[in-house]
């Protein structure tokens, strides 16, 4: 339909533009001014996840299963919720550790082992090359169609010899695209700036192109979704489609199965990590992507289904291959425009997801599964001093070439078969193998190396058995008697129903068995046996990564290196000039001007290490330091001696904190204490000052008379009447004086008698107000009485209550004007939450007291009023009335504004509430 | 404080959604309804869909700020 050469040139074009951007990205990277260093761009570049099988495949489950196209994308909606716990803790611990692959994670976590990396390595490639050659499928199928190598049904014609083959040469192609971005330099931290630029663009023109497909066939081919809906319903046999489990295969189960997988996946497939995790700029970009992503994923899925619909209609069922419908119903409207454009999209999303897995592969092939190898060979030993950082790129570059050239092989063997097609959960199946091993290492601390080597080991074996080699089988490249009878003929061990498991879909079958021995292992050998001090320092390390600060790693190494050793290591794998650069910038870190100056110590030895480790992995990092650095690894026992130590220490301080808290504890009460009794000590002075001073007045007035009258007889018998009246009415005063006092102390200490009776306070109040007519007579005052007509009865001592009532009373006496005066009694029951009580206010027209000096007149010896209006009085009656009120439980207060009299009240409680 | 708040609600979305998304509650919008002339179970999938990617939106932007 459309010429071969402007296809090729279109693809060339695109990838040149592809290549503009990613060198835009690594000189703005050099410069210093990312441009990924952007939530966006991060977002997008997650959405390397959507790959050609997303593309064109996404149709063609739609066609046949419906909604069944979605787990792969709900899954990852979910697994983004979690990622701000879980993708932001494997970020520090790559950045604190230096990782560059999901392989090196798990090696990394359990003691550097390489046998672990290595395996990692494996099952990754077994599990992603099949992934790759369906890119490679997906790309050569497009443009077979686009040029129109095929019949009326789009079927694509025969391919001729290897030779011939265009996919050979795009294998080739982004073979060396990927040369190209991957590999161009070696970099410490393993970070690719222009390649996740790249993919970002990528991302954009795959929803952009499938967008515009999904547009044209929804609203330019038909009607809308009501449309389609409509007419999908109108068609018995596309009714299957729109309802949960059409098919009727799969059902809840599977649909569970599904959505789990999807979202491990997003974190464990190695192009995620690599992106996610390793090329990561800024963990805050994690936040966007938490939604951001999910809504690029919901985006180019809203027209999945009326595609599928629309093609359907349009092709009718079993002719055309759903797969191709993006690109084969434009074509088949004669829109060549359109249909190149979603071919230059399907090419966006194979080549984003085959640029990124094989840069991740080649990663982890180079430094877990070649650099050990090397490693081990004696040769590169006696070449100590070759630099080596070109052979780690050749070794790199080679691994990529010979992944997508292994992705071609396998697309030329499998060619329309089963296990190319369905690989995409395979594949996803074969990654979830890693959960086990990384989750539990970020959050246990019990996993060792043969627990991570068994559930490996165990989970890959089951999935092999369970759906590799039935897939195997199903192409034809196996006897598939294996699948209908079981191994050997046993029933029990049948591959897609093992144990007797029947009835479940072979994805969630595979998953539950693999996770059982997986998981299993993991635990079960783990728990065999005390980590090793190495496990249990890397275990520390990965599990408490989020708490501690920015802290220097924990050594357990006495060390005895040289800079002069340990410089030239690094520079063999990491360049001279690079180099000296890092070691320049740690120098300074550290405050010296000279990189001879360091002192190697153990935290020279580790900055070198994780230079080397962002190199070739942390495995051999491990192998190549301990070369020149006389480590003696401390053993095992030393280590929990220290640590013992060091607990024993800690629990001590613990003891000495607790017991110095007690102690001021202990401290504040006694200084309390102190406090107090200073106090009462200088009240009790106070008092005593007061007292003498209170007796000095009437005895120096009584000894005064009483000398005027011994030293002169001739005083006339008038005066000298006067002078006795005098010395009489002070000695009263001072018996009254010494009552009060004794009083006073009586019942602050408790020892006054109460002769408690039934009281009726109306009596009382009335008989008060009698006993002091007097003195209201002599200031020609009135009283006036206001009484309730009864009162309940009061418990207390009518002696006491009495004294109370007549000081109050007299108190008003004093100080209500001489003839104008006027004094309120009244008395009244009150009722509230509290209980009944009985009130009695006593207010005066008085000249009022001052507010700040209400609380004083409470105070002993404090009279109110100032000294010259001060009237006669001992300054204790209102102090003892006090205390009595506050022995019978109520409380005696005092209301007043200046100018305005004042009113002393007292309430009682009732002890029993009166009859109602 | 802010963050952990912001996590304890992404794991509150990520309970909510495994619920939603899964049988029983799925199976309840398996029925041959319509709604605005599309099928009920797809509306309902796509539009917990964007419920939930607005949650997490709502409460990873807020706590940006």
């Amino acid at each position: 339909m459309l010429p071969g050469w402007l296809i090729v040139a279109a693809s060339f074009a695109y990838l040149l533009l592809l290549f503009a951007v990613a060198h835009f990205g690594d000189r703005r990277a050099d410069q210093g001014r990312s441009i990924i260093d952007n939530p966006w761009v991060y977002s997008l570049s997650l959405a390397v996840y959507c790959t050609a099988w997303t593309y064109f495949g996404s149709v063609g489950r739609a066609a046949s299963g419906g909604l069944w196209f979605l787990p792969t994308y709900l899954g990852p909606t979910l697994g983004l919720a979690l990622a701000w716990l879980v993708v932001l803790k494997m970020i520090r611990i790559a950045r604190s550790q230096r990782i560059t692959s999901i392989a090196d994670f798990v090696a990394s976590r359990y003691g550097k082992s390489h046998l672990l990396g290595g395996l990692v390595t494996l099952i990754a490639v077994v599990g992603i090359v099949p992934y790759i050659a369906l890119q490679l499928k997906a790309i050569s199928s497009g443009y077979a169609l686009l040029v129109g190598e095929h019949d009326s049904l789009f079927r694509v014609s025969a391919q001729g010899g290897w030779w011939q083959d265009g996919t050979l040469y795009i294998a080739l192609t982004l073979a060396a695209f990927t040369v190209l971005f991957g590999t161009r330099h070696l970099d410490t931290t393993e970070r690719h700036e222009g390649m996740v630029a790249a993919i970002a663009f990528e991302s954009v023109v795959k929803l952009l192109a499938f967008l515009a497909v999904g547009i044209y066939v929804t609203y330019w081919l038909y009607d809308g979704f009501g449309d389609l809906y409509a007419r999908a319903l109108a068609v018995p046999e596309l009714n299957d489609l729109l309802v949960f489990d059409g098919g009727g295969k799969l059902g809840y189960g599977g649909w569970f199965a599904h959505v789990l997988l999807a979202m491990l996946s997003i974190i464990f497939l190695p192009r995620q990590f690599q992106i996610a995790v390793v090329e990561n700029v800024n963990e805050q970009h994690l936040r966007r992507a938490t939604w951001a992503f999910p809504a690029y994923l919901l985006a180019i899925n809203l027209f999945v289904l009326p595609i599928a619909i629309g093609g359907l209609l349009h092709f009718g069922q079993g002719t055309v291959d759903p797969d191709t419908f993006v690109l084969t119903l434009p074509m088949a409207h004669e829109n060549a425009a359109l249909a190149l454009f979603v071919f230059i999209g399907g090419l966006s999303a194979a080549t984003g997801m085959v640029i990124v897995e094989a840069i991740a592969l080649s990663t982890m092939v180079c430094n877990d599964l070649v650099m050990p190898m090397l490693l081990r060979s004696r040769r590169l030993h006696l070449a100590r001093e070759r630099d080596l950082t070109g052979l780690l790129l050749g070794i790199r570059r080679g691994a990529i070439v010979l992944l997508l050239l292994l992705g071609y092989l396998y697309f030329r063997l499998a060619g329309e078969a089963y296990a190319l097609v369905s690989i995409g959960l395979i594949s996803f199946a074969a990654v979830a193998q890693f959960a086990p091993a990384v989750l539990g290492g970020m959050y246990w601390r019990g996993g060792t190396r043969e627990g991570a080597l068994a559930g490996l080991l165990a989970g890959f074996g089951v999935w092999a058995y369970t759906l590799l080699l039935p897939s195997f089988a199903k192409s034809g490249w196996l006897d598939s008697s294996f699948l209908e009878h079981g191994l050997f003929g046993l029933g029990w061990l049948k591959p897609e129903q093992l144990f007797g498991l029947a009835g479940w879909d072979n994805i969630s079958h595979a998953l539950f068995w693999s996770m059982v021995a997986n998981i299993g292992a993991y635990v079960l050998v783990s728990l065999a046996r005390v980590p090793t001090g190495a496990e249990a320092t890397q275990g520390a390390a990965f599990v408490d990564v989020l708490r501690r600060a920015q802290s220097r790693p924990a050594s357990f190494w006495r060390s005895g290196a040289e800079v002069r050793e340990l410089l030239p290591l690094v520079a063999r794998f990491l360049g001279q000039h690079r180099t000296e650069e890092a070691f320049r910038a740690y120098a300074r870190a550290h405050g010296l001007d000279d990189v001879a100056r360091l002192k190697a110590d153990p935290e020279l030895v580790h900055f070198a290490e994780s230079l080397l480790a962002g190199a070739i992995g942390s495995a051999s990092a491990r192998v190549m330091v301990s070369t020149v650095v006389q480590e003696e690894p401390l053993g095992l026992d030393e280590v929990m001696d220290i640590l013992d130590e060091a607990s024993q220490v800690r629990a001590y301080s613990h003891q000495l904190e607790e017991k110095s808290r007690a102690l001021e504890a202990a401290t504040a009460e006694l200084r309390a204490a102190n406090e107090q009794l200073k106090e009462l000590d200088r009240l009790k002075d106070d008092f005593m000052s007061s007292v003498t001073h209170e007796l000095r007045t009437p005895l120096t007035s009584i000894r005064a008379f009483s000398e005027m009258m011994l030293e002169d007889p001739q005083i006339a018998l008038e005066d000298r009447q006067r002078f006795l009246g005098i010395i009489v009415s002070e000695t009263v005063r001072l018996t009254r004086l010494v009552n009060q006092v004794l009083d006073m102390a009586k019942i602050e200490s408790g020892h006054a008698e109460w002769h408690n009776t039934d009281i009726d306070l109306c009596e009382l109040v009335r008989h008060s107000v009698e006993a002091t007519q007097q003195l209201f007579r002599d200031r020609a005052a009135v009283v006036q009485l206001h009484l309730p007509p009864s009162m309940p009865t009061l418990r207390a001592d009518h002696d006491r209550l009495l004294q109370v009532m007549l000081n109050l009373l007299s108190n008003a006496a004093k100080f209500v004007p001489v003839g104008s005066g006027r004094v309120d009694v009244s008395l009244r029951c009150e009722r509230d939450a509290g209980g009944a009580r009985a009130r009695v206010d006593v207010k005066d027209n008085g000249p009022g007291i001052d507010p700040a000096q209400q609380p004083v007149v409470f105070q002993k010896f404090r009279q109110g009023g100032d000294e010259r209006s001060r009237p006669q009085g001992t300054g204790l009656g209102l102090p003892i009335s006090r205390q009595i009120i506050e022995h019978f439980g109520g409380r005696l207060w005092l209301r007043s504004a200046p100018g305005d009299g004042a009113t002393f009240s007292f309430e009682l409680p009732l002890t029993s509430a009166p009859a109602e | 404080m802010r963050k952990g708040l912001a996590g304890q609600r992404l794991v509150a979305v990520f309970i909510a959604g495994l619920l939603l998304l899964n049988y029983p509650i799925l199976s309840l919008f398996d029925r041959p309804l319509s709604l605005f002339g599309l099928p009920l179970l797809h509306v309902y999938l796509f539009v917990v869909w964007l419920a939930l990617i607005v949650a997490a939106a709502w409460i990873v932007e807020r706590g940006a700020r």
